[in-house]
């Protein structure tokens, strides 16, 4: 118990020194954001009260410390180009990132586990040096031109070469503008318009998974303690369920936190490309616009749940592995 | 290297060439990669065509891969939509992909192996301060961190490779770190330390060339990771600028015309897939080699 505090500790101290990075980062940078913003026709007395009204004109220890005091009470600002705050931009285009993310998510560990576990078995065959190279050819492959290919082939390619209806996949957007549709039908719409963008990050994201539970699982099938229990006369999957795969779990635990800031970062291209109005497609937007405080308040949340996740996979830790019990 | 191999530690260090190209893998990986060097010296240079000029656009643009333009030139993979061969700018693109993979990797990793041996060797506050910085930026998913910069900053090659250091080093400060706490406490360490070896001298002659296995595997995976990073800051118009060629931005011009030109952008992702696929598996083969499994392979992807 006390570990699992000590550990919430660090994680709250370390989301300090993350806003304070990307703060100093922010205001670091040459050029004043204000400048970008204010039109060079604008009359001096107009710009100044400009910068007033964004806050720009105070030192800037009292701007963070604004700033913190802000983040504190939920409050992240005001964005520059939609007039809006931020704290609500970014709760409409998370719901949909976590949609993405959570689905490629799982098939990215049910796949890759799968394909890795496979190759450990058959490790040295011909299928897993095929294998070895299909992943990580797929893991080499940009998430933007992957996404473009298949909108290539599932939108306009499936429209001209008559692929059958169900085939024939949307690229853009969350859903059809055409159709008000409500209830099951809404959300098949939704589903249709996701699978584009969830396969993309899948097949990445399942190569590169696929890639290290090979090492990982080869690895333990070499242990003496596997020899062992061969020896004892237990069937081949025996030994892998109970023994590897069961030893495997913690490391593919700590795996599931580091793959998760791939899988966020993987959306902003994906998104981008699909135009699914998701965290990523606000970040390039605000990236594209100079919007600063929309940029600091999503670079926040996604080193928030980046840290979330560490911290979630180090309580898991010792509940996966007995020997990391205390 | 003197008669006998002197990097101690590092088995078959002293073996040199041979032990990179032990396996037919790797042999087919450093094949590939210097072909597309070599390509990318010579090829923009032999060429007929300019590869950044614009001409008589209507007459030469969006010909077909083999085909031949109006002014009766011949293009291998076909020309973009203002008529520049696509292959010529693919070699000029490889250039700058190539530095920057590894300017971008060999610098981050020179700076993660000295803050990691710094980290490592004093401990106590500037081993604290290193690795609240690494934890912090390994906080932020590196794109985010890379685009952030990216936008703050003017884009193009030098702001690429910089921000690319930065945000680049932590892996491999902690694998060095790692190495180099387990290391200190040996032996040979002490010893030296005995016969009087100042600090300095025994960090570099002592523990580094034990500690950089992992490091030099690290550095080598990290070169093709670099490259997809360019090409993704280049795709969304923050990294290497237009005139000048990049995978990721002649993807980018290819993408309004997916449909009735796909070579435009189908030429350079393949260029993209096959040199980060070649640089990953040289960088397994290195590892079977070189380390145990501590390094871990995942970068993040763009």
């Amino acid at each position: 118990m006390r570990s699992v505090v000590r550990r919430v500790v660090s994680a709250v101290v370390l989301f300090w020194i993350v806003l304070t990075l990307t703060f100093f980062l922010v205001r670091a940078a040459p050029g004043d954001p204000a400048s970008l913003l204010i039109p060079p026709s604008a009359s001096a007395s107009d710009a100044a009260r400009f910068r007033a009204e964004l806050g720009l004109d105070a030192p800037v220890a009292e701007q963070y410390a604004r700033w913190v005091v802000g983040l504190l009470k939920g409050d992240l600002g005001e964005s520059f180009t939609l007039r809006r705050p931020v704290a609500g931009v970014l709760r409409e285009a998370l719901p949909l990132s976590l949609l993405l993310g959570t689905a490629s998510l799982l098939l990215t560990f049910i796949i890759g586990v799968a394909i890795g576990a496979y190759q450990a078995a058959k490790r040295g065959s011909k299928r897993d040096v095929a294998l070895t190279f299909l992943t990580t050819a797929v893991y080499a492959a940009p998430s933007f031109w992957l996404a473009l290919s298949l909108i290539a082939v599932f939108t306009y390619g499936a429209a001209r070469w008559g692929f059958p209806q169900w085939l024939r996949l949307p690229a853009f957007g969350v859903r059809d503008p055409a159709s008000n549709a409500t209830g099951f039908s809404a959300f098949y719409d939704v589903a249709r318009h996701a699978i584009l963008p969830v396969a993309t990050l899948a097949a990445i994201g399942a190569a590169g998974i696929a890639r290290y539970t090979r090492t990982i699982v080869a690895d333990l099938a070499g242990l003496l303690f596997v020899r062992a229990a061969r020896a004892k006369g237990a069937s081949t999957t025996s030994v892998f369920l109970k023994h590897v795969l069961a030893n495997a779990l913690p490391p593919l635990a700590v795996l599931f936190a580091l793959a998760f800031p791939g899988i966020l970062a993987g959306s902003v291209f994906v998104e981008g490309v699909f135009a699914w109005p998701g965290m990523g497609r606000t970040m390039l937007t605000a990236i594209a616009a100079r919007d600063y405080p929309l940029v600091l308040g999503a670079t926040v949340l996604y080193a928030a749940m980046v840290i979330a996740a560490n911290l979630a996979a180090d309580i898991a830790l010792p509940w996966l592995d007995p020997r990391r019990r205390t | 290297m003197t008669g006998k191999p002197s990097g101690v530690g590092i088995e078959g260090w002293g073996v040199g060439r041979s032990f990179v190209l032990a396996t037919p893998i790797a042999r087919a990986c450093v094949a590939i990669l210097v072909i597309l060097a070599g390509g990318a010296v010579l090829i923009p240079e032999i060429a007929s065509t300019d590869p950044r000029a614009i001409g008589d656009v209507l007459g030469l643009r969006f010909v077909a891969p083999g085909g031949t333009d109006a002014a009766g030139n011949w293009h291998l993979l076909g020309t973009d939509r203002f008529g520049r061969d696509i292959f010529v700018r693919m070699m000029l693109a490889a250039r700058l992909s190539l530095v920057i993979g590894l300017a971008g990797s060999t610098l981050a990793g020179t700076l993660g192996i000295l803050l990691g041996a710094l980290a490592g060797w004093y401990g106590g506050i500037a081993d604290r301060l290193v690795m609240a910085l690494s934890d912090a930026l390994l906080a932020i998913p590196r794109l985010i961190l890379l685009l952030v910069c990216a936008a703050l900053w003017q884009p193009g090659a030098w702001m690429v490779i910089a921000v690319l250091i930065v945000t680049g080093w932590m892996g491999v400060a902690r694998l060095v770190r790692a190495e180099v706490l387990g290391l200190r406490a040996r032996p040979f360490a002490e010893a030296a330390h005995a016969l009087g070896a100042r600090p300095g001298r025994i960090v570099w002659r002592h523990i580094l060339p034990n500690a950089l296995g992992p490091a030099v595997v690290a550095i080598t995976l990290g070169v093709g990771n670099a490259i997809l990073l360019e090409s993704g800051l280049s795709f969304l118009g923050l990294g290497i600028q237009p005139p000048q060629p990049s995978w990721g931005n002649m993807i980018a011009d290819g993408r309004d015309v997916i449909v009735s030109a796909p070579w435009v952008a189908l030429a350079p992702g393949l260029a993209l897939v096959a040199t980060v696929l070649a640089c990953t598996l040289l960088g397994d083969a290195l590892r079977d080699r070189l380390a145990g499994e501590e390094v871990v392979t995942l970068g993040e992807r763009v």
